[in-house]
């Protein structure tokens, strides 16, 4: 029996569902040394912004219980820069990108979207919106659905209707369910599920905050109980919403739980500093588990969870 | 910027011994082929804790010594001090243990082509990839003295057969429990001129390397230090192991350690401005 493991979020296809996790990849370049890119359904990139950030003062991460705190602060090269060096490097490897961006106005956001709905090789745009908004007292986009709202409308507006969004929210929220609705109907065609939960480390021999920034997001397994939550909440609700599912994924197992979630693919994070091949060994772990459940399409396994006990006997015809 | 270490694998090394050497711990480890490619001033990312462990990341050491003899084939030995709950897994781990590790990572110090005079500097187990170098310059024909400082004697690292590939070793204690009291930097001035100093290499705490850089740079003698930042991956793709370079048009870039370094010339290092907030964009 072949199993088809190919997945679609919205409109893009992709041939494998496991992906790398924006900030875990940096553009990939580093990673090409452990596994060919485009094995893998896509290379989620570092969220880039319009202008080049130094970010954050070291020290820049604390390693927590099965997990890290990190305060990045968003360190990259600046759109021009991406476009002329990193998509065309991606696309030379064959890989599927997607782009994950990142903006401190909605006006960014609308800039980002603007530079790249004519570059070619790009499947998706991942709009990150854990960032503060400077225009609301730096309150976090992902925190406010209004402010969610307004960014992934500038986006879809800005894009027209070709490039697929992405949008990633932040499990920082009272109902994330909420928050989904409204990029949904902003125009977002899905939605990736869990950025990192905000933490922070005191190191008691100093007796201050560990991390130069202070605060920090926490990855890692510690959080992946979250991410299935959320994952399984939103596409109760939205069922028909495909998910981009991450957080503390470290082997198919923990993949395969999220695609029972309601997951339509799975991002690996922080698993990929621990072992850089980790993106390549889950998805043939997942794949076989797939396959031993007696799924004969990835697609079948979507949401599995949801489903009634003695609707099981019904997957053999799905 | 530049790029990961090409020849980095991951592969499979086992423990072939494990000694205590006064605070630190010995670990000689087979690694194959890939030793070929290791060079002094190269580190090693070491996964800890086994397949279950709730630590997430790699661990990330200098290379004390390489060698593609013996009976072993290629061995790398590594000097861990078990501060950390990582690197006390890693020291109790005893011969025939299979270890999950990443090398040859980052970048490797300069050779002179010429014979010319260095000093290299260790604080603390910072002396570790001090002796391999030693060897390495000693065979280009180069004067080799070493000066090592810690704060006390039992945290000196300076093994007996490290001391045949030097041709003079002072150490100096904060405690005075061995060797001169006072700190590597305090005599530094004299040694550079009245040993004709060429060339400085370091390694060790942030605070030791920024003060060696100051006086190398009113001397004006080149400093390869090697630097101890923090790092999640040491692959290049998490970014937390950044330090400010300062770049040729002026501008302050933060570059990773893990590639753009480990070892980095020390002049160009802004180290003011380490843990600061910088204005400047790369």
């Amino acid at each position: 029996m072949t199993l088809d493991f190919s997945t679609t979020l919205g409109p893009a296809w992709f041939p494998a569902p496991i992906f790398t996790a924006s900030g875990c990849a940096s553009s990939g370049k580093e990673l090409a040394q452990f596994f060919p890119l485009k094995s893998i359904g896509a290379i989620v990139t570092k969220s880039i912004m319009v202008k080049a950030r130094p970010g954050r003062p070291t020290p820049r991460m604390a390693e927590t219980p099965s997990g890290m705190l990190n305060s990045i602060g968003l360190q990259g090269p600046g759109i021009d820069s991406f476009i002329a060096n990193d998509i065309p490097w991606l696309v030379e490897q064959g890989a599927r990108i997607i782009v994950s961006i990142a903006g401190e106005t909605v006006d960014e956001y609308a800039t980002l979207a603007r530079r790249l709905r004519s570059v070619p090789g790009i499947s998706a745009l991942e709009v990150n919106i854990s960032c503060p908004n400077v225009e609301n007292r730096g309150m976090v986009f992902a925190c406010d659905p209004v402010s969610s709202r307004a960014v992934i409308d500038g986006v879809r507006r800005t894009l027209g209707g070709d490039l697929p969004i992405i949008a990633k929210l932040s499990p920082d929220v009272t109902d994330i369910v909420s928050i989904a609705r409204e990029v949904v109907d902003a125009g977002a065609d899905g939605v990736a599920l869990i950025n990192t939960l905000l933490g922070m480390v005191i190191n008691t021999e100093t007796m201050r905050p560990h991390l130069g920034g202070k605060t920090g997001g926490l990855s890692g397994p510690a959080i992946r109980p979250v991410a299935v939550r959320a994952i399984y909440q939103v596409h109760q609700a939205l069922p028909k919403i495909p998910i981009l599912g991450m957080g503390g994924v470290r082997n198919g197992r923990d993949a395969f739980e999220m695609i029972l979630a309601g997951a339509s693919g799975v991002s690996v994070g922080t698993a990929t500093f621990g072992n850089p091949k980790a993106a390549i060994e889950i998805q043939s772990e997942l794949k076989a588990l797939v396959s031993a459940k007696g799924f004969t399409s990835l697609k079948s396994a979507v949401g599995f969870a949801h489903r009634e006990i003695d609707s099981e006997s019904a997957k053999e015809s799905m | 910027m530049s790029t990961i270490n090409r020849y980095a694998q991951q592969i499979s090394a086992h423990v072939l011994s494990n000694k205590r050497v006064g605070q630190y711990h010995q670990i000689l480890i087979s690694v194959g082929e890939v030793v070929k490619h290791c060079r002094p001033g190269n580190f090693i990312a070491i996964s800890v804790g086994g397949e279950n462990s709730g630590m997430v990341l790699r661990r990330a050491f200098a290379l004390s010594r390489v060698s593609d003899r013996g009976e072993f084939g290629g061995t790398l030995e590594l000097i861990v001090a078990p501060h950390g709950s990582g690197s006390r897994w890693l020291c109790s781990q005893t011969e025939g243990a299979v270890l999950d590790v990443i090398t040859p990572l980052g970048d490797a110090f300069g050779i002179p082509t010429e014979p010319v005079n260095t000093l290299l500097i260790g604080g603390g187990y910072g002396s570790a990839p001090l002796f391999g170098l030693a060897e390495v310059l000693k065979a280009r024909g180069c004067r080799v003295d070493m000066i090592l400082g810690a704060s006390s004697s039992p945290k000196i690292y300076a093994p007996l057969e490290g001391k045949r590939s030097v041709n003079s070793l002072k150490i100096y204690t904060e405690d005075a429990s061995s060797g001169i009291h006072g700190r590597v930097t305090d005599s530094l001035e004299e040694i550079i001129e009245n040993d004709s100093i060429d060339v400085i290499y370091s390694c060790g705490p942030m605070a030791m390397l920024a003060a060696i850089s100051s006086i190398a740079q009113s001397a004006g003698v080149v400093h390869q230090c090697a630097v101890e930042e923090s790092m999640a991956c040491g692959i290049g793709v998490c970014m937390t192991c950044v330090l400010p370079i300062r770049q040729e048009d002026g501008s302050i870039a933060m570059l990773r350690s893990c590639i753009d370094g480990p070892v980095m010339d020390g002049s160009v290092v802004e180290w003011d401005r380490v843990g600061k907030v910088n204005e400047v964009a790369e």
